[in-house]
C-alpha cells in the first residue's frame, strides 16, 4: 500500500467525522491529518517557529473553501506559490459548486473540485473514489529536496 | 451679372435713366427734325423770292436778248456764297446766260424744267417764269443753292440736342440716385434683416420702418413674423431646458436606482454564495448521522425507527434539492445574458437524449420539429427547453402513450414555441398558479417536483423580452407557449 497521508482541510467536525468514516469504511487506512482552518493547513504544510514542516508531503489534500481565517482559495494559492509544494496534488471538496468558485479553484492550480454530496451513500461512494484515486492510482510528482 | 441680378438700387436707377432717356430722345429728335423742316421751308422762300426778284430783274435782258445783262444780273449772286449756280433760258428753252461762267455741267440742266422749286441731289433749285406782264413769257431763270446751310442747322440743334440730352441724363441720373432710395432703402433693410435673421439666428433684430406704404406694411409683417419666432424659439429654449432637467432628473433616479439595485444584487449573490456553501453543510450531517444510525444500530432499531430515520433522509435530500433549484433560479436572475442565434431543435434533441439515456425505462415519443431557431442566450434557453420537456416527460408518466410535441407557429408576425404533451394536463382555473416559485398543482406523491422549474423559465422568458404561457385539460395534456 502506498504510505502517503491525507490532508482534510475541514472546519465543520460533522463533515471531518463523516469523511474519516467513508474514507475507513473502504479500507483507506492511510493516515488523515486534518487541519481545522487555513492557518492549520498552511502551518502543517510549512512549519512553525515551534515545529518543523513533516519531511513527507501527503499524498493528497482534501481542500474545503469556507474556512475560518483564511479561506481554502488562500491556502491553494500559498501550496502553489511555494517550490516545494507547487506540484502536490490539491482536492477542493466543498458545498458548493458555484461556477465562480469552480473556476477561481482550476485557475489557482486546482487538479480537482468535487462537490459533497448531500447524501450520504452518494458521499462515501465520492470518498472512497477520491481516496482510491489519488492514494493509489495517482503517480505523484517527486517532491523537491529541501536546503 | 444678368440683369435680374442686379441689385435694386442699380435695377431703379437704369429704369428711371431708361426712361427719360427715351423722352428726351424722342423730344430732341422731334425738335431737330422740327428745326430742319422749318428751315428747309425758310430757306425754300427766300430762294423763291430772290429767283423772283432775280426774274423780274432779267425781264429787259431777255426780252433783248441781251447776254451780257443777263449775265451781269446772275453774277449779282456772289454775294452769297450758297448760290452754286443760275441761269437763264430763252423762249426756245436755250441758255441766254450762266452762273457762274462755266457751271458744272451737272448742276446745270441742258433745258429748263418744270417752274417749281425742290431738293435735288443734295442741292436746293428753282425755276421760276421770266415774263412780261402777266401772260407774255420769256423765258426762265434756274437758281441753284447748296444746302450746307440745313447741314449747319441741322448740327447746331443736333449739338444743341445732345448737349441738352447729356445734361438732362445727368440730372436725371442725379434725381435718380436720390430718389430710388425711397423705394430701395426699405427693401434693403427688410434684406440686411432677413438675413441677419437667418444666418445668425437672432431673431431679434427688427428692420426699420421707413413709411406707411406697402413696404412699410410689409416692413410690419416681417417684424411681427420675427417677434412670433422669437417667442416660440424662447418656449422651445424652455421646454428643451426642462426637458434636459426631466432627463437629468430621471437619469439621476435611475442611476441611483442601477445602485440600489446592483447592491441588491450583490446582496442576493452573497445570500445566494452562502446558500449554497452554508445551508447544504447541515443537510449532509443530518444525511450523514441518519445513515450512520441507520449502519451502525439499524439492528437494534424496529421497522418504525428504520422507517422514521428513512424518511428523514428523504426529507433531507428533498431539502439539498430545493436548495438547488432555488439556486438555479437566482443564477438565471444573475447570469449575464450573451445572444446569440440558437437552433433549438437541435437543442432539445440533445435534452430528449439525455432524458432517454438516464432513464432507459420509460418510452416516450418525442416529436420535434426540425430548424427551430432563436436569437438568446444558449445557456439559458438550454434550462427552459430541459425544463418544459423533463415536464412533459415527468407528466405523461401515467399516460399508456406518451407523447410529447415540440413545434413553432406564427402569430401576429411572432414566433411562437409550443411544447404539447398528452400526460396529466391541469386545470385551467390555477393556470396563473403554474410559473410562481413553490407553486405545484400536484402533489409530491403523484408527480416529483418542487415547483420552481416554470418560475426559472419564466424568469428566462421574461430576461429574453419573451412571454409564457400554457393552456391544460386535466388527464389530457398541456401545451406551453412561449415567445423569445
Amino acid at each position: 500500500m502506498n504510505p502517503g497521508k491525507i490532508l482534510l482541510v475541514e472546519d465543520n467536525p460533522d463533515d471531518v467525522a463523516l469523511t474519516i468514516r467513508a474514507l475507513k469504511s473502504h479500507n483507506i487506512t492511510n493516515d488523515v491529518i486534518v487541519a481545522q482552518d487555513g492557518v492549520q493547513a498552511i502551518d502543517y504544510l510549512f512549519g512553525t517557529k515551534q515545529q518543523r514542516a513533516p519531511t513527507d508531503l501527503p499524498a493528497v489534500v482534501l481542500l474545503d473553501l469556507k474556512l475560518p481565517k483564511i479561506n481554502g482559495m488562500e491556502v491553494l494559492q500559498r501550496i502553489r506559490s511555494e517550490e516545494r509544494t507547487r506540484l502536490l496534488p490539491v482536492v477542493i471538496l466543498t458545498s458548493s459548486d458555484e461556477e465562480r468558485d469552480v473556476i477561481d479553484g482550476y485557475k489557482l492550480g486546482a487538479n480537482s473540485y468535487v462537490r459533497k454530496p448531500v447524501d450520504f451513500v452518494e458521499f462515501t461512494k465520492a470518498a472512497q473514489q477520491l481516496g482510491l484515486y489519488w492514494l493509489l492510482m495517482n503517480r505523484a510528482a517527486p517532491v523537491p529536496r529541501g536546503p | 451679372m444678368a440683369i435680374r441680378d442686379w441689385p435694386i438700387k442699380r435695377k431703379l436707377t437704369a429704369i428711371l435713366l431708361l426712361i427719360s432717356g427715351l423722352v428726351l430722345v424722342l423730344t430732341s429728335a422731334a425738335f431737330v427734325t422740327y428745326q430742319v423742316v422749318t428751315f428747309r421751308q425758310t430757306m425754300r422762300n427766300n430762294l423763291a423770292t430772290r429767283a423772283q426778284i432775280l426774274a423780274a430783274n432779267s425781264t429787259a435782258a431777255l426780252a433783248f436778248a441781251n447776254e451780257a445783262d443777263a449775265r451781269e444780273i446772275l453774277a449779282a449772286l456772289k454775294a452769297d456764297p450758297h448760290m452754286v449756280a443760275a441761269a437763264l433760258y430763252g423762249q426756245d428753252g436755250h441758255v441766254v446766260a450762266t452762273y457762274p461762267a462755266r457751271p458744272p455741267a451737272d448742276l446745270l440742266p441742258p433745258t429748263p424744267q418744270p417752274d417749281g422749286y425742290r431738293f435735288e441731289h443734295g442741292y436746293l433749285v428753282g425755276f421760276a417764269p421770266v415774263a412780261q406782264g402777266a401772260n407774255q413769257r420769256l423765258g426762265t431763270l434756274y437758281i441753284a443753292s447748296d444746302t450746307k446751310a440745313v447741314a449747319d442747322a441741322l448740327r447746331l440743334s443736333g449739338i444743341i440736342a445732345i448737349v441738352v440730352l447729356a445734361i438732362a441724363m445727368l440730372a436725371a441720373y442725379a434725381m435718380a440716385a436720390a430718389l430710388q432710395g425711397r423705394i430701395s432703402e426699405p427693401i434693403l433693410a427688410l434684406a440686411q434683416t432677413a438675413t441677419a435673421a437667418s444666418t445668425r439666428q437672432d431673431y431679434s433684430v427688427r428692420a426699420p420702418k421707413f413709411g406707411a406704404d406697402e413696404l412699410g406694411t410689409l416692413t410690419d409683417a416681417f417684424n411681427q413674423m420675427l417677434g412670433r419666432i422669437e417667442e416660440q424659439k424662447k418656449e422651445l429654449q424652455q421646454h428643451a431646458m426642462k426637458l434636459e432637467q426631466r432627463v437629468a432628473e430621471r437619469t439621476a433616479e435611475l442611476e441611483r436606482r442601477a445602485v440600489e439595485l446592483q447592491a441588491a444584487n450583490s446582496e442576493l449573490d452573497a445570500f445566494a454564495y452562502s446558500v449554497s456553501h452554508d445551508l447544504r453543510a447541515p443537510l449532509r450531517s443530518i444525511d450523514g448521522f441518519s445513515q450512520v444510525l441507520l449502519e451502525d444500530y439499524g439492528a437494534q432499531l424496529d421497522e418504525a425507527g428504520r422507517d422514521s430515520l428513512q424518511r428523514v433522509r428523504a426529507a433531507t435530500q428533498r431539502m439539498a434539492t430545493l436548495i438547488d433549484d432555488l439556486l438555479k433560479l437566482a443564477r438565471v436572475s444573475r447570469a449575464e445574458m450573451r445572444t446569440e442565434r440558437v437552433d433549438l431543435s437541435g437543442m432539445a434533441r440533445d435534452v430528449v437524449a439525455d432524458i432517454q439515456r438516464t432513464t432507459p425505462d420509460r418510452q416516450v415519443e418525442f416529436a420535434i420539429a426540425p430548424g427551430l431557431e432563436a436569437e438568446g442566450d444558449a445557456r439559458l434557453l438550454r434550462v427552459v427547453l430541459d425544463n418544459l420537456l423533463r415536464n412533459g416527460w415527468k407528466y405523461t408518466g401515467k399516460q399508456p402513450q406518451p407523447r410529447v410535441e415540440f413545434t413553432a407557429v406564427d402569430e401576429n408576425g411572432d414566433r411562437v414555441f409550443v411544447i404539447k404533451d398528452n400526460g396529466a394536463g391541469f386545470d385551467m382555473k390555477y393556470a396563473n398558479k403554474l410559473f410562481g416559485v413553490f407553486q405545484r398543482l400536484h402533489s409530491t406523491a403523484e408527480f416529483e417536483g418542487t415547483g420552481v422549474g416554470l418560475a426559472t423559465v419564466r424568469r428566462i422568458i421574461n430576461r429574453h423580452g419573451g412571454r409564457i404561457w400554457a393552456e391544460g385539460v386535466v388527464d389530457q395534456g398541456a401545451t406551453f407557449y412561449f415567445t423569445l
